[in-house]
């Protein structure tokens, strides 16, 4: 146990190491003297991330069980650093000029900006990715488990995935202290970069001495070496041309297209003249990694016992011959190889997550969308960190489900050969101009399925995920989709038949889908600029005449006048020129309308040099030129959202100016009505007080004068209570305060009722009524008091203002259509037109008035009609002063 | 004394009551209570001091005001001015129709008397 704590605390150690390397890096570059650290030798050995614990242990292991082969993973990488470096390069100054973060934005870019694009590229990336964090996740649990093992003791399964967690805990948070420090504008990350540059030289550092020590500690030098090799099977192992070919373009592919090697080769890229040392430094190293894989694996196999996992050689060799010490800087190889890899997987991945997935999401839950001002780096950062600790966490997720078992093994090349399958949309993308989005969408669609189909299902395990008699007869009993021999073409090994399937139709599909679509303007614009990357970047006045193309033109004007208006000017053009399509030909007349037209939003100048930019012979950089029209074309928006505000503040404006109005008008109301009231209220008052002073101060009235005096004020006095009564109700009503009390009862009573209380009989002229006692014979369901209210004053009125010598009142009921209709008719002078309109209003009393009223009654009754869900109107052509009134024989009151 | 005053009001006890008032004080006292054909009114009587509400049915004691102002024979006639609604734009549209006096409803009898003496000196 003793022993097994030494390594703990090596282990502990060594990671402090790389923590202080990684912060002391971060420092140096914050502080200038960071020089040494843009290096192309550092830039080579981050490279070596290539090298993963993969290939540290399992190398040996693949060259046990097959041969030489292995050899093909280093090979891919190294064709293409020594015979494809130009295309690297290219790579490199696209990354610059575009400043591309990661690969998903390098295609989405290429495709004319395509945030699907970029979302698939990446979902498909963290599939391709999970499985190969979960295998770097294993090699360190199983690794030490062979050391406890070694020592005896028992590791339980709990402690291996308490190990796994505790080293992805670890990596997550590495990865995040020194890959989310800052949002570097060129997502540079000295201290990883730094750190794994350490780790390349520990790992090759420890897999030399141990092959050192098996060759001339173990067995008795090199040529006891290649003795042993042409006894073993090594020696007899027969090349597969196919497997060779496949194996080797597969990790050439991967080599270009795996996110972290993207990440290390092309976003952390200081210099590309590193590439030049890179060319030759990296396949050197890889050379060197591979050197001693053979003898240590001749070696184990012929010295450990039968049954030992050929793939942890390069650490129970040194156990087995009690080199504890060597052991142990084995471990730390195998160590650096598994957290470089993860370290910088996630790093690439959460880079990809946060700027493809969760942004977009976050900003469209923003109000302010994408243009949203304020700082977002805090945002950017959080999103990047929580990135990070998901995508580690979904690798030590799917190492804990697939129980660590022999499928991770496999999943190397399995992972390989799906993230190959970015490789014809890439290259694609910077060398061909008419690759379109739709074809890069086909083509990775297709690829993913037949690699999906072929390779990942069958690789869980006939009778899992995919049915035995699937993989024997086909989907259906249609043999020729076989996932292992696709259109009966049999006989084929099972990787090499997925690779040729998925690459062949995923490039098909790519090239026909973009051969027959026809890309947008701003996807033609992106793939100029991609595939004539140094054309543009390096010698920017030569904007070549090939391609002053009409689409630039209808690009440039598409961002600087909009869209629609653009298009407009184009299709017009074109008819002038009787060009048949959307596109008028570049002559010179067209491009002095397009560049007066232009002038209208940026300025002659800035239009003159972006028209001379695009046809050729101008000076303005082809940045500077998409900034402007990028600045144009946000100057725009914000001048239609200002617009758009103003329109709202105005209408603003007009509702307010509105409401004002209306309150104007509710107060000169409210001031009428006051006035109103109090001449209404002065007017007994001064009766009152000029009578009363009268009674106070002459003292030679006669009893009769007292009598009459004080009967005017007491009448004044019942006047004025009759006012505030009526004031008060009326205030009631018309507050809706007023409480119902429904009851049912027949019209003639209610009218005898109103009849004996208006009709007091004190009255100088007696008022006759005539009703139709029959007609009246209807039950009603009402507030029959508020009803008769109604009435008495109706009755009351005529009394009072009927001007006819002998005063009649005629009353009649019927019943229509569920009404009541009773009318009042007198045989008086009636009420003049001007003054029909304004009886209802309140103090509108009109004409010599016999007999003084407040002005209410009518205004009342309407209240009270309207609340019992009825009406009151004055009937014209009567002759007399004629009311109707209205009301639903039972119905619902209209409102409480 | 003896000078003859014309009461222009509506209201029939407000005019008995003033009527009482300026009677024991020795006044002529003519009454009219409409507006229609109050201008006809005074200037066929051309009395001493009129009284003048300004509610009155048919014409407001306004409109009377500024037409007796515009003729000749009652142009000098001083008007007291009576009105229930006691708002200072009240008094101020009475005096700008040229009201001799302003007095605001309920008043006090000796007010009025007052009032009346005053204008017939001046």
């Amino acid at each position: 146990m003793g022993a097994l704590n030494i390594l703990v605390g090596v282990c502990l150690i060594y990671v402090a190491f790389l923590f202080l390397v990684a912060f002391a890096a971060e420092r140096a570059a914050i502080n200038g003297k960071g020089g040494w650290l843009r290096s192309p030798l550092i830039y080579t050995l981050s490279l070596s991330i290539y090298c993963t614990a993969w290939t540290f242990y399992g190398a040996v292991g693949y060259a046990a069980r097959s041969g030489l082969e292995y050899l093909t993973i280093y090979i891919g990488p190294s064709l293409v650093m020594i015979g494809w470096w130009w295309l690297l390069r290219k790579l490199v100054r696209i990354g610059r000029t575009q400043r591309i973060t990661s690969i998903a934005d390098l295609i989405s870019s290429r495709y004319g900006k395509s945030n699907s694009l970029a979302v698939g590229v990446t979902i498909l990336a963290v599939i391709g990715t999970t499985p190969y964090i979960a295998l770097q996740l294993q090699s360190v649990t199983v690794s030490f488990g062979v050391f406890s093992d070694a020592y005896g003791a028992e590791l339980t399964e709990e402690t291996h995935g308490n190990n796994a967690l505790l080293v992805a805990f670890g990596l997550a948070l590495f990865t995040i202290i020194f890959g989310t420090r800052n949002l570097d504008a060129n997502e540079r990350h000295h201290g990883v970069v730094m750190a794994i540059a350490v780790e390349a030289i520990v790992k090759l550092f420890a897999l030399l001495a141990v092959g050192a020590f098996v060759v001339w500690g173990v067995a008795g030098g090199m040529s006891d070496i290649f003795a042993r090799i042409d006894a073993s099977e090594i020696g007899t192992w027969q090349m597969r041309g196919d497997r060779w070919a496949t194996l080797i373009f597969l990790s050439a592919a991967a080599f270009l297209c795996l996110p972290r090697m993207f990440q290390v080769m092309v976003v952390e890229n200081e210099d590309e003249d590193h590439l030049r040392t890179a060319s030759w430094a990296f396949p050197f190293y890889l050379m060197v990694m591979s050197l001693f894989v053979v003898p240590i694996a001749v070696v184990g196999l012929d010295m450990m016992p039968p049954g030992t996992n050929p793939d942890f050689f390069v650490l129970t060799l040194p156990l087995a011959t009690g080199n504890d010490g060597l052991a142990m800087l084995s471990f730390l190889g195998g160590f650096s190889s598994a957290t470089s890899m993860v370290i910088v997987a996630a790093l690439a991945l959460s880079t990809m997550v946060s700027n493809h997935i969760v942004m977009p999401i976050w900003l469209s839950t923003q109000s302010g969308g994408a243009t949203v001002s304020g700082d977002v780096r805090h945002v950017v950062l959080l999103s990047r960190r929580i990135s990070i600790a998901a995508v580690v966490f979904l690798g030590y997720l799917y190492f804990r489900l697939s129980g660590g078992g022999a499928a991770l093994a496999s999943i190397g090349l399995i992972s390989f050969a799906g993230v190959a399958q970015f490789l014809p949309v890439l290259i694609g993308g910077i060398f061909w101009r008419g690759a379109t989005r739709t074809g890069a969408f086909v083509g990775l669609s297709v690829g993913f399925l037949i690699w999906a189909y072929t390779l990942l299902l069958p690789s869980f395990g006939t009778g899992t995920l995919i049915g035995e008699a699937v993989l024997s007869e086909g989907p259906f009993g249609l043999g020729w989709l076989r996932p292992e021999a696709f259109f009966g073409i049999t006989g084929m090994d099972p990787l090499v038949h997925a690779i040729f399937w998925s690459m062949l139709l995923n490039t098909l599909s790519f090239f026909i889908a973009s051969l027959v679509g026809f890309p947008s303007p701003l996807e033609r614009l992106q793939g100029a600029q991609f595939v004539n990357v140094f054309e543009h970047s390096r010698t920017p006045q030569s904007w070549s005449g090939s391609l002053a193309q009409s689409e630039d033109l209808m690009v440039m004007a598409q961002r600087i006048i909009g869209a629609r208006e653009a298009q407009r000017l184009f299709e017009r053009e074109a008819r002038r020129q009787g060009v048949s399509g959307l596109v008028p030909e570049p002559s010179p007349d067209f491009l002095q309308v397009l560049e007066r037209e232009l002038a209208g939003s940026v300025g002659a100048a800035t239009a003159h040099a972006m028209i001379g930019q695009i046809v050729g012979g101008a000076s303005v950089s082809v940045e500077d030129l998409m900034a402007v029209a990028d600045e144009t074309a946000q100057m725009m928006e914000y001048s239609s959202r200002l617009e758009a505000k103003s329109e709202e503040q105005a209408r603003t404006a007009r509702q307010l100016r509105q409401a004002n109005e209306k309150l104007t008008q509710i107060s000169e109301q409210k001031d009428a009505f006051l006035s109103q009231v109090s001449h209404e209220l002065r007017t007994p008052m001064t009766s009152i007080r000029a009578f009363s002073e009268i009674l106070r101060d002459s003292d030679r009235l006669s009893a009769k004068e007292k009598v009459r005096y004080s009967s005017i004020i007491h009448d004044e006095a019942i006047r004025l209570t009759r006012l505030l009564d009526d004031l008060l109700d009326l205030s009631v009503l018309e507050n809706g305060q007023v409480s119902l009390n429904e009851q049912s009862g027949i019209l003639g009573d209610v009218l005898d009722h109103s009849l004996s209380s208006a009709l007091t009989g004190n009255q100088d002229v007696e008022l006759r009524v005539m009703r139709d006692r029959l007609s009246e014979q209807m039950t009603l369901t009402t507030d029959l008091d508020r009803l008769s209210q109604v009435f008495i004053n109706l009755i009351g009125n005529a009394q009072k203002y009927c001007d006819a010598e002998k005063p009649e009142l005629q009353i009649s009921a019927r019943h229509e259509q569920g009404h009541l209709i009773v009318d009042f008719i007198d045989n008086g002078s009636g009420i003049s037109k001007s003054d029909q309109a304004l009886i209802f209003e309140k103090f509108a009393r009109t004409g010599v008035q016999k007999v003084s009223g407040a002005g209410l009654g009518l205004a009342i009754c309407r209240e009270i009609m309207t609340r019992l869900g009825g009406s009151i109107d004055y009937l014209p052509g009567q002759g007399g002063a004629a009311f109707r009134v209205i009301l639903p024989l039972s119905a619902a009151l209209a409102a409480q | 004394m003896g000078k003859n005053v014309l009461v222009i009001e509506d209201e029939p006890n407000i005019i008995e009551a003033i009527s009482f008032i300026l009677s024991r004080d020795g006044w002529s006292v003519a009454t009219h209570s409409n507006g229609h054909d109050a201008v006809g009114v005074v200037t066929e009587a051309l009395p001493d001091v009129v009284i003048l509400d300004v509610m009155l049915p048919g014409k407001s004691g306004y409109d009377i005001l500024r037409e007796l102002r515009d003729a000749e024979e009652t142009r000098k006639i001083p008007v007291l001015m009576l009105t229930a609604k006691g708002q200072v734009k009240d008094r101020e549209m009475a005096e700008r129709a040229g009201a001799s006096r302003f007095m605001t409803k309920p008043f006090s009898n000796a007010e009025v008397l007052d009032a009346v003496r005053e204008l017939v000196v001046s």
